[in-house]
């Protein structure tokens, strides 16, 4: 008796416990979108900075209509609409995230910051065609405007 | 009755090798002797050692004279340290202090009254520097603006709080010398003095053990994020795959081989880094590849 006890009391436990697991595993479809929609659009501007970084290392050879076309293409993803990019509830509590939750209380700030790259990819695309000198400056000032928002608001540390 | 008062004398006898141990060891007054200091030179010390990463008022932007007036608080498992105010100002800064206060607090841990200071400012790591970096990085310290922000304490519970302890955890956990040995190439041990003397990489990168001692078995190996959630990276062979160009690349541009960004605390140092020559930020990488692998 006492054994079948102790033997139901473990089993409920574990049964209750992984409830709950699985309760918390279960993320809102709506943020996990948001989240994914962002992290595609981190994936585009490398993609994108890539190009541009390859010719500025010498990597890669310069030419000024390729580094144009992906200037281009970050000034665009610099301009997308954003504003459902970061629903309430979608910071580093939820696997996969890196957001950290100081966007929600400085959104003022944050936003500045998102602004600032768009600024920054505007003078990239000025500069992009001009030679690889003028791409390697612009390239400091987007790579700036990156880490400026990701030191403050993103929890991995890379 | 005799019995006990053997163990006084044994109780006693411990303690005064304790308190002989944990005493102050300054520099010998005439270190600086004959070392003239380079405020310009002095400037890439300074930065090669990421001074202004700390000491600068919490949320600044590095600028090219930093106003080094403190204030950044360092929450650890110890409690909290609060960096304090080395502007030029007399009073709240260290505009006052001799060459040789500055050389001792720097290199030694003592502070002006010849109290331990908190192991937290990473004079462990500075210890091993060249005494001619030294006297150029008080030099340029001179030329930056003065603060008069005062400092704030840090706060310790006890035992921490109990500074003069700290003697016996310099005793402990000051090795005298360099954790990557061998035949080095100039280039290899430029970036083992960039890391191991004025980096201090490693006050990160290395785990701490209890007493928050620096493993040195596990150089560079990762630890955990003192300031909260996550991990700080293993940068040994073991983890760190990125060729050589590629960590120079990162040193300067914050730019990882995938085209991700620095982020964190350390877009701070990559800051810092920006300002070393290209040659510099090579000699680290080629440093880091020739540390000891360890996966975990």
């Amino acid at each position: 008796m006492k054994t079948s006890s102790k033997l139901f009391a473990t089993a409920f436990l574990a049964a209750a416990l992984s409830g709950a697991a699985l309760a918390q595993s279960a993320v809102d479809p709506a943020i996990k979108a948001a989240i994914d929609a962002r992290h595609s659009n981190m994936h585009l501007f490398a993609f994108n900075l890539g190009l541009l970084g390859g010719m500025a290392q010498g990597k890669i050879d310069y030419d000024a209509e390729a580094a144009t076309k992906a200037a281009a293409n970050l000034v665009a993803l610099s301009h997308l609409d954003t504003s459902r990019y970061w629903p309430e509830g979608s910071d580093t509590a939820i696997e996969g995230s890196h957001a950290l939750p100081a966007i929600w209380t400085d959104k003022a700030d944050f936003d500045a910051k998102w602004a600032a790259l768009g600024t920054a990819t505007e003078a990239m695309a000025a500069a992009a065609g001009t030679g690889v000198d003028g791409l390697k400056a612009a390239l400091g000032g987007v790579g700036g405007a990156c880490a400026d928002c990701h030191k403050t608001y993103r929890a991995r540390l890379n | 009755m005799r019995r006990w008062r053997l163990w006084v004398v044994l109780v006693a006898l411990v303690a005064g090798v304790a308190w002989w141990q944990a005493l102050p060891r300054p520099l010998p007054a005439s270190t600086l002797d004959g070392i003239t200091g380079d405020a310009s030179r002095g400037a890439l010390v300074f930065a090669a050692a990421g001074c202004a990463a700390c000491h600068m008022a919490p949320g600044a932007d590095l600028t090219d004279a930093p106003v080094l007036s403190g204030g950044r608080a360092f929450p650890t498992a110890f409690g909290t340290f609060i960096a304090p105010n080395i502007s030029t100002d007399p009073v709240a800064g260290i505009g006052d202090w001799s060459d040789m206060q500055i050389l001792n607090a720097v290199m030694r841990g003592i502070g002006r009254d010849g109290q331990h200071l908190y192991p937290a400012f990473p004079y462990a790591t500075y210890g091993h520097a060249a005494l001619q970096d030294m006297a150029d990085l008080i030099s340029y310290l001179r030329t930056l603006p003065a603060d008069s922000t005062p400092s704030k304490a840090s706060k310790l519970a006890f035992p921490f709080s109990f500074r003069p302890a700290l003697g016996l955890w310099k005793r402990l956990f000051i090795a005298p010398g360099w954790v990557v040995s061998g035949d080095l190439t100039p280039e290899q041990a430029r970036g083992r003095y960039l890391v191991e003397a004025l980096g201090h990489c490693a006050e990160c990168h290395t785990p701490r053990n209890i007493l928050g001692g620096p493993e040195r078995d596990h150089w560079l190996a990762g630890a955990k994020n003192p300031a909260g959630r996550g991990r700080i990276p293993n940068i040994t062979p073991a983890r760190l795959d990125w060729s050589k160009a590629d960590i120079a690349e990162y040193l300067k541009s914050g730019f990882t081989p995938s085209y991700d960004t620095v982020g964190g605390a350390m877009a701070e140092v990559v800051a810092n880094t920006a300002h070393l020559t290209d040659a510099d930020r090579a000699a680290i990488a080629a440093y880091l590849k020739i540390v000891p692998p360890v996966a975990r």
